[in-house]
């Protein structure tokens, strides 16, 4: 399903995660495989425990695989170290969760501005990028104001903005609107789908179909296997999500 | 992580829980203000027994009856030890015996008071030479005159005073010279009174009686031997010698052979200025390993606290990591946040240390004639904040590895 004529950002090949606890082993992901060209939407999809946030967390690189292979920008995964890792984090990728996780004892600002810590951008260039960022998601009357007096739909934008500062390739965004009211929902959606305009790839995990529908196409999950994977177009044609 | 960043965000971390970060210095603080109040108590002391014996001047060598005193009980045996007797005085005298040696006077200690028509006052009282005590503490004579060899000779029941015993005991009176104090019932002249001068070397000038020695032996004390003989050497340079050769002539007067079995012993200003510093120094030791103690627990509540703030911020830890920072930026953090606290405490410390010295200083200059001096420790305040910087390093590595360690994705789940 990968557009053939871009490259590929992400390519999985059978990627498994087992987990090793006191009740014997647990397969969270069985095998999967895929690929997602840059400057894709692509939304995962699937019920509750299916395995897909487990699979954000391997392709974001929060979490280590124990089988198959993932291919990040060309190059095998497994061959990083750490350090590499991480800045592969820092530079490259761009991470909304669902629980916002920003400081609440910091302001907008300095939240946006915390990747800028770990990257090799000069301090002076900081509150530029930042401010630049907080106006991309339309918080700058927000700038100064303490994480903890924000609004969720203002806290969500804030953490795209921290997403957005390093300017990543690629946009990892799991349940981005699950504590959001519909109307704060569908104003961070169009905020991600706007930045995907402007070419970053963005990978959403979601259960809701409506916010499903803002990617190009939907791999779905299901008891830690890709049930399917197809262009949102032709499942809207199919009349796949009256259902 | 660039330094200011750290620095921002570890006194974020900290201003956060600001009581709980005092508490957590305390024993920080304790220690380092201990050090610093150590040092620089320990200085002061070491300043005024400096410039009290430096007061005697550095070629005065004092000969006392006894073995030499090696502990409390040994002291009793000093005063009541009767060894160096006027012959003793005499062969030390001849030039054979020491060549080097400039003057001499033997010297009693007189407990009790002189009393003026009915007012009384409890001064020190010695028998020694007028010439020695104006020589060795430099003091001058305000009204009057001293007391001469004749009068020494003469057993003459004269008597030099201070500033202090003359107020207690004339008042406003201006001229004394000339009248009768009572000492032990006998009347003593007045023939001089001694300009106000305060504490030189051990002794409170103002509140001195000087009488003739043979006077104070014979009619007060009723002994015959001395307290004390003092004596001088020609030049500084020359004290080892003169010391060496005041044993040799005192040995041979009362037939001793085993250096160890004499029956008195020599003390220099040198020699007492060591031997002050070495219990100086012990008490410095004994108290720093207390201090030590007191630190080490202080670092342990530190590592208590960050532990705590490490199980309190997995979720920023987690997310840390997830915006790119790596183990080691982690580990950095959480060290520094550590150090700062620490470090923190130290400042707190020396500023509290500091302050309890000044404090103790003025208080020993308002209730005391002591020439004390307030001292910074520099040493020990450059100290103080490198041990504390090390506290934190070593109490908060634990800690800091242990945030350093977490998955990011089991951090960012933690609740």
């Amino acid at each position: 399903m990968i557009n053939k004529e871009k490259k590929s950002i992400i390519s999985v090949k059978n990627l498994e995660k087992t987990y090793n606890d006191e009740g014997g082993e647990t397969h969270a992901l069985r095998g999967v495989t895929f690929d997602i060209a840059s400057g894709e939407f692509v939304a995962i999809m699937g019920p509750s425990g299916s395995g897909k946030s487990t699979l954000l967390h391997m392709l974001g690189l929060l979490d280590k695989f124990t089988g198959g292979e993932y291919y990040f920008d060309q190059d095998k995964v497994e061959t990083f170290s750490e350090e590499e890792i991480a800045h592969l984090r820092n530079k490259k990728m761009g991470f909304i969760f669902q629980a916002f996780n920003l400081l609440p004892k910091a302001t907008v600002l300095d939240n946006v501005k915390l990747p800028l810590a770990y990257s090799d951008v000069p301090e002076s260039e900081w509150n530029n990028m930042a401010v630049k960022a907080i106006e991309a998601v339309g918080m700058s009357h927000r700038i100064h104001h303490f994480a903890s007096q924000l609004s969720v739909g203002e806290k969500q934008r804030t953490s795209i903005a921290r997403a957005l500062v390093n300017e990543p390739d690629i946009i990892f965004a799991d349940e981005p609107t699950g504590n959001l009211d519909s109307r704060s929902g569908g104003v961070v959606m169009d905020i991600i789908k706007r930045l995907n305009y402007k070419g970053k790839t963005v990978v959403l995990i979601t259960h809701e179909t409506y916010t499903a529908e803002y990617a190009e196409r939907i791999i779905m999950i299901k008891d830690g296997k890709m049930e399917f994977d197809k262009p949102v177009e032709h499942m809207r044609q199919a009349g796949e999500f009256k259902k | 992580m660039q330094l200011k960043h750290l620095y921002k965000t570890s006194f974020t971390g900290l201003r956060t829980n600001k009581v709980r970060s005092l508490l957590t210095i305390l024993g920080i603080v304790i220690g380092i203000s201990s050090i610093i109040l150590i040092f620089s108590l320990g200085k002061g002391v070491e300043g005024l027994i400096t410039g009290e014996l430096s007061g005697m001047g550095a070629d005065t060598i004092v000969i006392r009856p006894g073995q030499q005193p090696t502990g409390l009980n040994d002291f009793s045996e000093t005063l009541f030890s009767d060894s160096l007797k006027s012959r003793d005085v005499e062969a030390l005298k001849k030039k054979s015996n020491v060549p080097h040696l400039a003057k001499i006077a033997p010297a009693i200690i007189v407990p009790g008071r002189v009393s003026y028509r009915g007012e009384t006052f409890k001064p020190m009282i010695f028998g020694w030479t007028a010439e020695l005590m104006t020589e060795m503490f430099g003091v001058e004579i305000d009204s009057g005159d001293l007391f001469y060899e004749s009068d020494i000779r003469s057993k003459a029941s004269v008597a030099i005073i201070g500033s202090k015993v003359k107020e207690e005991l004339f008042g406003n009176e201006e001229n004394v010279v000339g009248k009768n104090i009572k000492i032990k019932d006998r009347n003593f002249r007045v023939v001089g009174v001694l300009k106000p001068q305060g504490q030189v070397s051990s002794f409170n000038v103002d509140e001195l009686v000087v009488l003739p020695y043979s006077t104070a032996q014979i009619y007060l004390m009723g002994i015959d031997h001395y307290h004390e003989i003092i004596l001088k050497a020609d030049s500084p340079e020359n004290v080892s010698q003169t010391v060496e050769d005041v044993k040799d002539t005192l040995r041979e007067m009362h037939d001793i052979t085993d250096p160890s079995k004499d029956d008195f012993f020599v003390v220099t200003p040198e020699g007492m200025l060591e031997q002050i510093g070495n219990i100086l120094d012990a008490l410095t030791l004994f108290l720093s390993a207390v201090v030590g103690i007191a630190l080490v627990v202080g670092g342990v509540g530190v590592m208590n606290i960050m532990l705590v703030s490490v199980t309190e911020r997995t979720k920023e830890i987690g997310l840390r990591k997830a915006i790119g920072a790596t183990n080691k930026d982690i580990m950095i953090q959480f060290l520094f946040e550590s150090m700062m606290l620490t470090i923190t405490g130290g400042v707190i410390g020396i500023i509290i240390g500091m302050s309890l010295s000044l404090i103790t200083t003025i208080a020993i200059l308002s209730f005391t004639t002591y020439a004390w001096s307030f001292s910074f420790p520099v040493g020990a305040s450059i100290l103080g904040i490198v041990v504390s910087g090390l506290i934190g390093v070593i109490f908060g590595i634990y800690p800091a590895k242990k945030a350093s360690q977490k998955s990011p994705i089991e951090a960012l789940r933690y609740e």
